[in-house]
């Protein structure tokens, strides 16, 4: 069941992915003023909405695993942060890729480029931590407890980045202030789609991979045990 | 057993052992100053740049003082099961939290309070005049790194590699609240302070203290 769930959100997000790059390449006219590099903005922006997506995923999962104590929670938070961490790399890479033709640099310490950035870090602590911690209970305890505290840094970094530095280069916000134009939507909307369809089935990957790493796990108790 | 009276005896245990062997009181001093030194020999700065990077100088070598503090918080309760016993005691989780916070707290003060004067005698930076409003600043900031400090020992005592974790969790969490420190430190040692940033500060201790006072409860039994 698990195999068909992942091979149908694989096949699907790829074939959406693909229609997705031919209407982004071929079909969605050159911006006037960015020129051929604006069309990153339809793996950028899909990128970071959907990390946060995930992120929201593994904060739920981990409130989840403390109340109840089972694994599978663990197991899926630790899933959703690798993903959305990856996600965030993604949003992190292309976007000094745009700033490097549009800016020159590969770096601005600007606004939403640091909260990211610090977004990133947060979540390679967690993913640090994990290993150092060798037993299982205490290890999903520790990281719901990391994850918890790591989503509700989230808003206070935006609140402090935009009192560090309020001018910036990065483009305004067009999706909340209809300035996006409406041919620019279907691929926007699509390139999130396509995001969360391959996200969620490295999810389902991830999360076989951990239930087998448990099984592992407990065999090789027994077998100390005898 | 009341929670608060609890908690006071608790922090007041803390800092009483702390004081008999003062040994991360004198580690974190010394440590503070070496860095003081050691940022003037890596920057040679005038008046007015020293002025511009004073904020953020100070609150490295603060932050940095703070995970010295903090890292022995609960890994002092290690020797003779100390901590099994805190936790099996009377005392309800919050109040041995809130108590070793507290004490972090105000070894924390101290070592700022002591590294401040050095810090505007080396960089000759006069703080004197907006003591009180620096001191609202240090107090609210120390708060939230010692109330998420002492959360994070809590959580890594029992890792391996305890004293390389703890750095690597709690500093990316601090780094608002540190934006928010250097910012107004900056703008009160220029004269040219943005009290109402104090917001941001406000908002990091309550949403950390309340979050760590929920959560105590599952970090203390792993």
């Amino acid at each position: 069941m698990r195999e068909k769930a992942i091979y149908v959100l694989g096949i699907l997000g790829t074939a959406l992915l693909v229609l997705n790059f031919y209407r982004i390449f071929l079909v969605i006219p050159i911006d006037a003023l960015q020129g051929a590099i604006y069309r990153i903005i339809f793996i950028h922006v899909p990128a970071a909405i959907t990390a946060d997506a995930f992120y929201a995923v593994a904060v739920i999962a981990s409130i989840a695993f403390l109340i109840r104590k089972n694994f599978a929670w663990d197991s899926l938070a630790v899933s959703a942060v690798e993903v959305g961490t990856m996600f965030t790399l993604v949003n992190l890479a292309t976007g000094s890729i745009w700033g490097r033709v549009e800016w020159g640099i590969w770096w601005a310490w600007d606004a939403r480029m640091t909260s990211q950035l610090m977004l990133f870090l947060l979540y390679l602590g967690y993913l640090l931590l994990r290993p150092a911690v060798t037993e299982p209970t205490q290890r999903a305890t520790m990281s719901a407890i990391l994850a918890i505290f790591a989503f509700a840094d989230i808003p206070i970094v935006t609140m402090a980045i935009r009192l560090h530095n309020v001018r910036t280069q990065h483009p305004g916000p067009v999706l909340e202030t209809g300035g996006l134009a409406p041919v620019y939507w279907p691929p926007f909307l699509t390139g999130i789609a396509v995001f969360l369809l391959l996200g969620s089935a490295m999810v389902l990957v991830r999360l076989h991979q951990e239930s087998s790493r448990r099984e592992i796990d407990s065999l090789r108790r027994e077998i100390h045990a005898i | 057993m009341n929670g608060l009276a609890a908690a006071f005896a608790i922090a007041r245990k803390d800092l009483r052992t702390e004081w008999r062997t003062k040994e991360s009181l004198n580690a974190s001093v010394s440590f503070a100053i070496v860095i003081l030194v050691l940022f003037s020999f890596a920057f040679d700065l005038d008046r007015e740049e020293r002025l511009a990077i004073s904020g953020g100088l100070l609150w490295l070598v603060y932050a940095f003082a703070g995970a010295l503090i903090v890292n022995r918080s609960f890994a002092r309760e290690l020797p003779n099961d100390c901590l099994d016993i805190l936790i099996a005691s009377p005392a309800p989780p919050w109040a041995v939290f809130i108590g070793k916070a507290a004490a972090c707290f105000f070894l924390l003060l101290l070592v700022e309070l002591i590294s401040l004067p050095v810090f505007g005698l080396f960089y000759n930076i006069r703080w004197i005049g907006s003591f009180f409003s620096l001191l609202l600043v240090i107090a609210l900031a120390t708060w939230g790194i010692t109330v998420v400090g002492t959360a994070f020992s809590a959580v890594t005592v029992n890792v391996r590699l305890r004293e390389l974790m703890l750095p690597v969790l709690l500093y990316p969490l601090l780094i608002p609240l540190l934006i928010g420190a250097m910012e107004l430190t900056t703008g009160l040692l220029n004269g040219n302070a943005v009290l109402s940033d104090i917001r941001l500060l406000i908002v990091f201790d309550v949403v950390y203290t309340s979050l760590a006072i929920m959560l105590i409860e599952f970090i203390l039994v792993i």
